[in-house]
Parts: C-alpha cells; structure tokens; sequence
C-alpha cells in the first residue's frame, strides 16, 4: 500500500488496521478510566458507499436498482445515481485513512464488516454505544431527483435496520428522513419508527425545504406521539452560491456545517414549533458549539425589538435554545474561556451530548469532554454518556459494554 | 539509560523514519536533508501519533509584485510531518506546530556513535 505525499518518496504502510491507528486513544482511555462510566457517541459514521451493493438488494424499484447497479460497475466512469460534493475533506492525503480505510479487513464470518469496523473503533476509544449514520449520503437532500432521495434512503434504511442495528445492541441509529418529501418523511416514521435500534430520525440539513412548512406538521406530531427525537445534521455544500463565494475548503467546511443548521433553527424557534410540539426532542448535530451563544444573542436582541414577528413565542429564543440538545463535535477549544461560557449558556450538564463524528478527519475524542478542567466529574459522566442514555432510553447500566483495546 | 539506540546509518536512508519507545514514551526520528530530528510522538492536539504521518512540503502562496494572487506551490525547502488524526502539521527540524508556532512537539537530542544514531531521552530540550 502506498501513500501519495507531494515528494519524491513513497511512504509504505503496513495494512492498515484502526486499532493501531487509535492506540494513543485507547490509552487514554485506560487512563482516564473510561471502564467506570459508560459513553455514548451521539453522531458517528460508517462509509455506506462500500456496501452499497448490499444496500441496492433492498432498492423496490426496479429501474432506478438497474440504474444504482449499473452505475456501480468497474467501468460506469460517468454514471452515478448518487450526487456528490465538490470538497477535499482528506486534506490532499494528509489524513491516510480516507484512502487505506476500504483495505482494512474484518474477520471472515464474523459480524457485517460496517458493523465489525465501527466496533473496532469504539472499542479503541472507549466508546459502549454509538449513534450510527451514513457518510455520502449527507448529500442526499441536494440530489436533484426527489424519488431517488426516497428510494435510496429508504433502502439504506432497510438494510441498516436488518443487516446492522437488528444484530448488534451497541449501535444504534436516527434514521434518515427524505425531508424533500413531507409524506415520504411522515411514511419513513411510521415504517421505521418502531425498528430495533432506532433511537430518532434524521434530517440533513443541507437542503431547501424550510422546516416550519405546514406539510411536516404531521410527522413532528407523530415523532412526539412516538417519543423520538429529531436532529439536524450538518454538512456543505460548495455549490449553494453562497459558498460558492468561498475559494477554500476550510471556508466552506467552517461556515457550510454551520449555516443550514442556523437557517433550520432560526425557522424552528420564530416560527414556534417548540409552542406546537412542547415534548418533541430536537438535536442539532455537527455544527460545534461556538454557533449556539451567536444565535441565543442575536436573536434575544432581535426578539425584543421585533416581538410582533414572533407572536407564538412564550420566552426568549435562547430560553428555547436550552431546552434543545446539542451533540460536541467539533468543540471548538480554542479559548477555553469561552468555551466554559458556551457550556454555562447552554447548560451543558444536561443539554450537551458527546459525538465523535468518527472516522471523519475532525472527530473528537471523549478526552475532548473529560480533560475540560472546569467541568465536574459528575458534568464529564452526563455529557459523555448520561444525558443521551436519558434521550434516547438506551437503559444503560453500569456495565461498560466497550473492551478497550 | 539516557541513550535509545535508533539504527545503523545505513539502515536510516534520507527521508525516512523510525519510531522508538523508551519507559512509556514514544519518539519519532527523521532523517531529512542531512539532519537528524527527534520529537516526541503525541500530537499537541489531541494525542495523535503525529511522528507516523505523511510528509508533505509546506503549501505556499505565490503573490505578484502588485500583491496580486498567482498560484500555489510546494515550499522548496521547508516540509512538515501531518498527524494522521487530525491534520496538525509540523515543522519538521523545528517541531513547531506550522499552524501556531507557539505550540510545539518535545524534542530530544539526536547522537552519532560510530555508524549507529541514538537519541538521548533524558536530555529533552526544556525550553518547550
């Protein structure tokens, strides 16, 4: 196997093997002594695209599965029934693993090799049950054909629910809602809701669909009936013209993550869904953290002077804000000040949930929660494991289900 | 024991590396541009294994006399070692992180004896 540096030299690595990679992690863990609490990783990844045969099994409709698999042989060079990102999230090579991770090798026989490799992390850093999503199909919400967005979500939701969550009790999954859709997404709750596994539902929110539309009235009443949360994954998109303003990756990925996940709230709170919906759980996913005081002032300024344009509103915006959940990563920690503040203004004790957003280049380790020298031990335990056990009923006990490796 | 022995010369081309653990801690040496560099090998972000990844050439901007962009280009002399993690780059006969030049890595003092290089453990360089 070799790697591609800019240079004269070819740098050969061995198979590659996540445990090795994260050996720093699992010492950490033991360390910190991750064995006396569990962890819960509230937004983690697999590469979907690398089973995607096995999904394409669970595609109804026969034309679109002929376009999906023919699309998927060795010489399709210009077809594709997925849309894709113009992005660079390997850093030109520099994170390895992007290009080595599809050699890895999981034991023949043994568990669905998706679910083998997620385990094989989890247990490196020490992470007991991990909220499982997708990775290209973040993108799904932009694809230009609705009924692809359905027919491939509804697939991946099939074979994630048999093939992955029915079998294995340490990951779990919000599944993905085709949010272009308002029927298909109030469909995917009745059919998925009661499914082994699944803990919530999912909209990723790079799309063009404004959340407070009456059409999702329905599916927001059935998620409370149902007691299942609803979270907001962030991601870009290079090609909206507003990013496509920005000539550097590291722009688009700063400000993309962040911007759909702003307009989606801002949409929830003024247009009083949480008044609508008082026990409906909502979470907002991959954005970091810095965003969370930006919105709470801006809009408590804003609210004051504009009362009238948000009649539903019983409080302030932020007053809803801190009843909403918020997964960690990327936290950003480069003012620890700050960063302390965010925590206090959010209550993060009982409102903030860790996430890895493993194996992607930005993930964050449970240490990024457990070294916070201004957190209490009690704070640490919430955050990394208590408060979603609480969300989503995992009924976790004592027990640490992850054997550090 | 001060001295972690690290390799016979011939064994050490130009450009690469070797990865040495003495009482619990690890530490990357290169060989690069005729020199030789130790650090030790925990990113200063979040515990990587910075020491294990790729080299990359500094990525500079190239500017016309009039402040105009032109391109990039890869630096001729200066290369920095990525942590495979995360990204962090680093200088490498320095050790500064190239993103904040305040943050580096532990460095330890590199030795030739005879045809055999050594890195001398409990002489770190205490100005980190």
């Amino acid at each position: 196997m070799d790697l591609h540096p800019n240079d004269f030299r070819r740098m050969s690595v061995e198979e590659f093997d996540t445990t090795k990679l994260l050996a720093h992690a699992s010492k950490q863990a033991r360390d910190r002594g991750y064995d006396r609490f569990p962890i819960v990783d509230v937004d983690s990844h697999h590469y979907e695209n690398e089973s995607m045969r096995e999904i394409l099994e669970y595609l109804d409709d026969p034309v679109l599965r002929q376009l999906a698999l023919a699309s998927a042989g060795p010489n399709a060079k210009n077809a594709r029934i997925m849309n894709t990102m113009v992005g660079y999230q390997d850093m030109g090579g520099r994170i390895p693993r992007y290009g080595l991770r599809s050699s890895e090798k999981t034991p023949p026989g043994g568990d669905q090799r998706d679910a083998a490799l997620t385990k094989r992390w989890m247990d490196a850093v020490g992470v007991d049950v991990a909220v499982l999503f997708p990775t290209p199909m973040l993108a799904l919400g932009v694809h230009p054909q609705v009924e692809v967005e359905i027919a491939l979500s509804r697939a991946y939701n099939r074979w994630l629910c048999e093939r992955v969550l029915s079998a294995e009790p340490r990951l779990v999954s919000m599944l993905y809602l085709p949010f272009n859709d308002p029927d298909a997404t109030y469909q995917f709750v009745k059919e998925f809701g009661e499914k082994k596994g699944v803990v919530g539902f999912l909209i990723t929110s790079t799309r063009y669909r404004p959340v407070h539309a009456n059409q999702y009235m329905k599916t927001y009443a059935l998620l409370e009936e149902m007691r299942l949360p609803i979270a907001f994954h962030g991601s870009y998109h290079w090609h909206d013209q507003a990013q496509g303003m920005l000539n550097r990756f590291i722009s688009v990925h700063a400000l993309g993550f962040v911007w759909y996940n702003m307009c989606h709230l801002a949409n929830w709170i003024i247009n009083g869904i949480p008044e609508r919906f008082p026990k409906l759980k909502v979470m907002w996913l991959e954005s970091g953290l810095a965003w969370i005081p930006f919105m709470m002032q801006r809009f408590d300024n804003e609210y004051m002077m504009r009362t009238s344009e948000a009649p539903a509103l019983k409080k302030l915006p932020s007053d809803y804000m801190r009843d909403m959940y918020f997964a960690s990563q990327p936290m950003e920690i480069t003012d620890m000040g700050l960063l302390e503040n965010t925590l206090r203004v959010i209550n993060a004790e009982t409102q903030l949930v860790y996430s890895s957003d493993y194996p992607h280049w930005d993930f964050d380790l449970p240490s990024t929660i457990y070294d916070l020298p201004f957190l209490s031990e009690t704070a640490k335990r919430n955050i990394l494991g208590s408060n979603a056990n609480r969300l989503f009923n995992l009924k976790l006990g004592a027990e640490k289900l992850a054997r550090v490796a | 024991m001060p001295e972690v022995f690290v390799s016979n010369i011939g064994d050490f081309p130009e450009g690469d590396r070797r990865i040495v653990f003495h009482n619990g801690i690890e530490i990357g040496v290169f060989h690069w541009q005729g020199g030789y560099y130790a650090y030790q090998n925990q990113c200063v972000h979040q515990g990587g294994p910075c020491c294990e990844g790729v080299i990359m050439h500094k990525v500079e901007d190239v500017l016309a006399p009039d402040k105009t962009w032109l391109r990039q280009t890869f630096s001729e002399n200066d290369a920095h070692f990525v942590c495979p993690w995360h990204g962090y780059e680093y200088d490498i006969k320095t050790g500064e992180c190239a993103g904040n030049r305040k943050l580096r890595l532990q460095s330890y003092e590199v030795v030739r004896r005879g045809q055999d290089i050594y890195v001398m453990t409990e002489n770190c360089h205490e100005d980190i």
